[in-house]
C-alpha cells in the first residue's frame, strides 16, 4: 500500500480525521456523535496513517503506547463517577457545572463529558493497538 | 474486646517484615510480645470461667443471614486459646533464633502470626461461618508456612498436598455447618447446644455427621488423610513444632470437642471415631517406629496421639472426655517442647537421624534436660501431665465390654510403641558413645532453649499444681466438652488399680520396644515395603489423573481450529433461535411488500449484491472486501430510516474491520482460495442459512408485537431535561445508562490487551500444560507410604 499519492495525503487527511473525531465526541451530546463513534474515527485514522507510512511514525508520533492510552481512558471513565460520591449521589450519576467566562460565555462542564472523553481513548487506545500490532512486520 | 484481641496478630502480621528490617532477628521479641498480649486479655476471664460460665460476644455481621462475628468463651476454648497464644509467644521467638539471618525472616514472622489470629478466631468463634472462615484462614496461612521455603519441589508440594486436603475437607465442613444451620435454625453455638436433639432426630442427621467429620479428619490428620502431616515436615521446624502440637492439626480435635454435645452420643459416632481414632493411631505408631529422621519421627507419632484423641472422643464417656482432654493439653506441650529439641539439635548439629547422632548431653546440656522432661511426659511416667491423661484414659476403657477392651488393648500398643520412640528421641541423640556430627556442636542460644525448658517444665508444674489447674482449667474445659457440669477428681496417686496396672503393662512394653527399636524398625519397614502402597502416593495419582482428565476434556473440547468454534457457535446460534419458535409454534407473519422509492430499491440491490459478492467470491480477500460493501448498505438503511448516529457507528465498524481483516489475512499464511469440499459447504450453508431465518423470523416477530413505549418516552422526555442533551443515544450511553457503558470499555480494553498478546505469541513447539509440570515426581520428596 505503498504509493505515493496516500504517503503524500495520508498527513493531511489523518489531521483531519482526528479533528472531526474530536469535533464529534465533544458535539456528541446535542448531535449524532459520541465518545465511542468518535473514537473510531480516530482509530481509523491512525490506521490509514500507520498504512501510509509505516508503524513507526505512528508510534512516536502517538508518543504514549496505545494501551497505555486505552488504560488511562478507562482510568478517566472510573474515575468520573467517583465524583458522585462527593455529592452523595450513587456513582455515575451526572453531574453539571456552568461556569460563566468573560465576555458572557457559558461553557457547560459534566462528568458525563469526562466519561465520553475516557471512552473515546479506550477505544482509539485498544483499535489503535491492534491495528498496529498487525500493521507491524515482525 | 476478644473480637478485637483475635485481629491483632494480624494488626502485627503487617508490621512484622518492617520490624525485621529495623532490628534483625530480635524483632522477634517485640513480636512475641502480641500473644503475651492476648494470653494477658485471657486471665481476665479465668474466674468467670472457672464457675462455670460462658461469656458470649457478638458482632453484627451479615445480620438476615444468621451469620454474626460472633465469640465464645467457655472452658473448652479459653484453654485453646491460652493454648495457641502461650505457645505461640514461645515458638515467635525460636523463629527469631532458628532462621536468624534468613532473608525472609519478617514474611516468615509475619505468617506465622497471621495463623496464630485464625487459630486463635477458629476456637473462640461462636458463628460456624465465622468458625470456618478462620478454619480456611489457617489452612491458607498453613500452605504458606508450609511451602516457606518455596524454591525445592518437595516443599511446594508438600504445602499443595495439605491445602488440597485441608481445604477440601474445610468445604465438605461447610456444607455439614449448612445444613446443622438449617436444622438447627441458627449459625450460633451456643444456640445449636440446646438444639442436640432437634438435629439427632433429624433425617438428615447421618449426612450432617459425615460432612463435619470430613472437616475434622482431614484436619486433624485421621486415615487415610495422615500423609500431608507427615510431609509437612518439610516446613521449618518452628512451623512443625507450632502447626503439629497445639494448633493447626488440633484444630479438627477441636471441632469433634465442639459439637459433642449438638452431635454426640449416637451409635454412629460411638463406631466411626474408635474405629477411625484406633486405626490412627496404630498406623501412626507403626509408621513413628519405621523412621530415622527425628522429625519425621514426631510427626507420626502426632497422628498417633490424634487417632487416640478422636477415639477417646468416640467413646465419650464422661472419664473418656476427661481423658481426652488431658492428653490434649499434655500433648501439646511434650510435643511442642520435642519438636523445638529436635530443631535445635538440627541446627546446631546438622543432622536429625537419629543413627548418626550420640553423647550430646556434654555439648547441649540444657536442651537435654528439655528432651527428657518432655520425653517423660510422653511416656506417660508419673509425676508428669502425661501420666495423669493416660490414668485417665485407661480408667475409661478399663470399665467397658469386649468393644472398650479392645479399644484398651490397641491403646496399650500405641502407647507402647509411642513410649519407645519418645526415649529414642530423648536417650538415642545425647546419652551413650559420642558420635561426630556434621556440625560442630554448641548450646542452642537463649531464644533456642527456652520454649523447649518451659514447655516441658509446664508438663511437669501444671501435674504437680493439679488443686489450682483442676478447678481453673481442666474441669471447665471437660464440662464444655461434654456439654453439661462433671464432676472430676484427679489425684496423682489414685491407688493400685486396673488403670495403674494397664500402665504398668505399658511401660513394660515400651522399654522393651525401645530396647528393640532397630529390629522393630527393620520389620516395619519390610511390612510397608511390602503392601508398597499408601494414601500419599494415591494422592499423586489422583492429581495426575485429574489433571490427565483436564488434559484431555479440554483438548478434545478446543480443537484450535476457527472453523470448529464458528461452526459450533453459529450452530448453536440457530438453534437458540429457531427451537423454540418449533417448540411454541410461532411464526411471524409474512410482511405486507411495502412501497420503495427508487433509491431505496438501489440500497437494497447493493446490499444483496454485496451478500452474493461474499457466497461466491474465489478468494477471500475479495469475500472481505465484499462483507464491507453489504456493510456500507446497512448502514445507508439505517440513515434512510432516521438512526443517524447508527448509522454513523455502522460505516466506521465497517470500515475498520475490512482494514482489520485485510491485515490479519496478510499475517496468517492462509491459502488465498478458500477451498472446502461440497459437503462442508452445504453443512455451512445451511448453518448460514438457519442463522440468518432464524435471525429474521425474531426480528419480525418482535416488530409485529406491541411495542412498549414507556421507556423510549421517558428517555425523550427527560434526555434534554435531567441530563442536559439532546442526542438521547449518547445520553443513555454516557448518563443513563453509564454504567453499562463502564463495563463495555472495559471488555473494549481486555480485548485489546488480549489481541496484543495473541498477536506477539509465536508458536513454538508443544506447549501444553501437562500433569507433569503441575506435580512432579522428585527424588528429594520423602517417600512417605503407608
Amino acid at each position: 500500500m505503498n504509493t505515493l499519492i496516500l504517503r503524500t495525503i495520508a498527513p493531511t487527511l489523518t489531521s483531519l480525521m482526528v479533528i472531526y473525531s474530536i469535533i464529534v465526541l465533544l458535539s456528541g451530546h446535542n448531535q449524532p456523535g459520541g465518545g465511542f463513534i468518535g473514537g473510531l474515527i480516530a482509530a481509523s485514522a491512525f490506521a490509514l496513517y500507520g498504512i501510509a507510512c509505516g508503524v513507526g511514525p505512528v508510534r512516536r508520533a502517538l508518543y504514549f503506547h496505545p494501551i497505555a492510552i486505552s488504560g488511562f481512558g478507562m482510568l478517566l471513565a472510573g474515575l468520573s463517577g467517583v465524583v458522585s460520591f462527593y455529592k452523595d449521589v450513587p456513582y455515575l450519576t451526572g453531574l453539571w457545572w456552568f461556569p460563566k467566562f468573560s465576555g458572557g460565555i457559558e461553557v457547560p462542564l459534566s462528568t458525563p463529558l469526562f466519561f465520553d472523553i475516557g471512552v473515546w481513548l479506550v477505544v482509539v487506545g485498544s483499535l489503535v493497538s491492534i491495528a498496529l500490532a498487525l500493521e507491524e512486520k515482525d | 474486646m476478644i473480637g478485637y484481641a483475635v485481629l491483632t496478630p494480624f494488626i502485627a502480621a503487617l508490621f512484622a517484615p518492617v520490624l525485621v528490617r529495623l532490628f534483625g532477628h530480635w524483632a522477634a521479641w517485640i513480636l512475641a510480645l502480641v500473644p503475651a498480649f492476648i494470653c494477658y486479655r485471657l486471665v481476665d476471664y479465668i474466674p468467670a470461667i472457672a464457675k462455670g460460665e460462658r461469656v458470649l460476644e457478638s458482632h453484627a455481621w451479615l445480620d438476615g443471614f444468621g451469620i454474626n462475628y460472633s465469640f465464645l468463651v467457655d472452658g473448652l476454648s479459653l484453654t485453646f486459646a491460652f493454648l495457641i497464644a502461650g505457645i505461640g509467644f514461645f515458638i515467635v521467638l525460636y523463629s527469631g533464633g532458628y532462621l536468624k539471618g534468613h532473608k525472609h525472616l519478617g514474611r516468615f514472622l509475619a505468617t506465622l502470626l497471621a495463623f496464630m489470629g485464625s487459630m486463635l478466631g477458629l476456637v473462640l468463634a461462636d458463628n460456624l461461618i465465622t468458625l470456618f472462615v478462620f478454619w480456611e484462614a489457617t489452612s491458607i496461612t498453613s500452605f504458606l508456612l508450609i511451602g516457606f521455603d518455596h524454591e525445592r519441589m518437595a516443599s511446594r508440594r508438600s504445602a499443595l498436598q495439605a491445602l488440597i486436603i485441608t481445604g477440601l475437607g474445610g468445604l465438605v465442613m461447610l456444607a455439614g455447618f449448612a445444613l446443622m444451620g438449617i436444622i438447627g435454625g441458627t449459625f450460633e453455638l451456643s444456640e445449636l447446644f440446646t438444639k442436640s436433639d432437634v438435629i439427632k432426630g433429624n433425617e438428615l442427621y447421618t449426612a450432617v455427621f459425615w460432612l463435619v467429620m470430613a472437616g475434622a479428619f482431614t484436619k486433624s490428620a485421621q486415615v487415610p488423610f495422615h500423609s500431608w502431616l507427615a510431609n509437612a515436615m518439610e516446613a521449618p521446624t518452628p512451623v512443625s513444632a507450632y502447626l503439629h502440637s497445639a494448633t493447626m492439626v488440633k484444630a479438627g480435635v477441636y471441632l469433634i470437642m465442639r459439637t459433642t454435645p449438638i452431635l454426640g452420643g449416637t451409635d454412629l459416632w460411638e463406631t466411626v471415631l474408635p474405629i477411625v481414632g484406633g486405626a490412627t493411631l496404630i498406623i501412626g505408631t507403626i509408621l513413628a517406629v519405621r523412621d530415622t529422621d527425628m522429625k519425621l519421627m514426631l510427626a507420626y507419632t502426632t497422628v498417633a496421639s490424634l487417632g487416640l484423641l478422636v477415639m477417646m472422643l468416640g467413646v465419650g464417656s464422661d472419664r473418656a472426655i476427661e481423658g481426652a482432654v488431658l492428653y490434649l493439653i499434655a500433648h501439646s506441650f511434650f510435643k511442642g517442647a520435642l519438636f523445638m529439641v529436635v530443631g535445635t539439635v538440627d541446627h546446631e548439629a546438622g543432622t536429625r537421624q537419629i543413627t548418626k547422632l550420640g553423647g550430646l548431653r556434654s555439648a547441649m546440656p540444657i536442651t537435654a534436660l528439655a528432651a527428657g522432661l518432655a520425653a517423660l511426659s510422653m511416656c506417660g511416667l508419673p509425676p508428669f501431665l502425661g501420666f495423669l491423661a493416660k490414668e485417665s484414659i485407661y480408667h475409661a476403657l478399663s470399665h467397658g465390654g469386649v468393644f472398650e477392651w479392645s479399644l484398651a488393648i490397641t491403646a496399650i500398643i500405641g502407647n507402647a510403641l509411642m513410649f519407645g520412640v519418645a526415649a529414642s528421641i530423648a536417650i538415642r541423640p545425647f546419652m551413650g558413645r559420642w558420635i561426630d556430627p556434621p556440625k560442630s556442636v554448641h548450646e542452642g542460644s537463649l531464644m533456642l532453649v527456652l520454649g523447649p525448658v518451659v514447655l516441658s517444665l509446664i508438663g511437669l508444674v501444671s501435674a504437680l499444681s493439679l488443686s489450682f489447674m483442676q478447678p481453673h482449667f481442666f474441669a471447665p474445659m471437660i464440662s464444655a466438652v461434654a456439654g453439661r457440669e462433671v464432676p472430676i477428681d484427679l489425684h496423682l496417686w489414685g491407688g493400685v488399680n486396673t488403670a495403674l496396672v494397664l500402665s504398668v503393662i505399658t511401660v513394660g512394653l515400651g522399654v522393651a520396644v525401645f530396647i528393640m527399636m532397630p529390629s522393630l524398625r527393620k520389620s516395619f519397614d519390610q511390612l510397608l515395603t511390602f503392601i508398597g502402597w499408601g494414601p500419599d502416593k494415591g494422592f499423586d495419582q489422583a492429581i495426575t489423573g485429574l489433571t490427565w482428565f483436564a488434559g484431555r476434556f479440554t483438548n478434545a473440547l478446543q480443537t484450535g481450529e476457527i472453523r470448529t468454534y464458528m461452526r459450533t457457535t453459529f450452530l448453536i446460534t440457530a438453534l437458540a433461535l429457531l427451537v423454540p419458535m418449533f417448540v411454541l409454534n410461532i411464526w411471524p407473519q409474512a410482511p405486507e411488500f411495502p412501497k420503495m422509492r427508487p433509491w431505496e430499491i438501489g440500497v437494497f440491490l447493493f446490499l444483496t449484491l454485496g451478500v452474493l459478492q461474499v457466497v461466491l467470491a474465489r478468494t477471500r480477500l475479495t469475500a472481505i472486501v465484499s462483507i464491507g460493501v453489504q456493510g456500507i448498505a446497512v448502514a445507508l438503511t439505517f440513515m434512510m430510516f432516521g438512526a443517524p448516529d447508527l448509522s454513523f457507528t455502522q460505516f466506521m465498524v465497517e470500515t475498520l474491520s475490512v482494514v482489520i481483516l485485510a491485515l490479519v489475512l496478510t499475517r496468517l499464511r492462509l491459502m488465498r482460495i478458500d477451498r472446502r469440499s461440497v459437503g462442508a459447504g452445504i453443512i455451512d450453508g445451511s448453518i448460514a442459512l438457519g442463522v440468518g431465518v432464524g435471525m429474521a423470523s425474531l426480528l419480525m416477530l418482535v416488530t409485529q408485537g406491541p411495542l412498549d413505549l414507556r421507556l423510549s418516552e421517558f428517555f425523550s422526555t427527560h434526555s434534554y431535561a435531567i441530563a442536559h442533551g439532546r442526542n438521547i443515544v449518547n445520553v443513555i450511553l454516557v448518563d443513563f445508562r453509564a454504567l453499562d457503558t463502564l463495563g463495555e470499555i472495559t471488555v473494549v480494553l481486555i480485548a485489546g490487551v488480549s489481541a496484543l498478546a495473541l498477536i506477539r505469541v509465536r508458536p513454538s513447539g508443544d506447549s501444553t500444560p501437562g500433569a507433569k509440570d503441575l506435580i512432579q515426581s522428585d527424588p528429594s520428596t520423602k517417600e512417605a507410604s503407608s
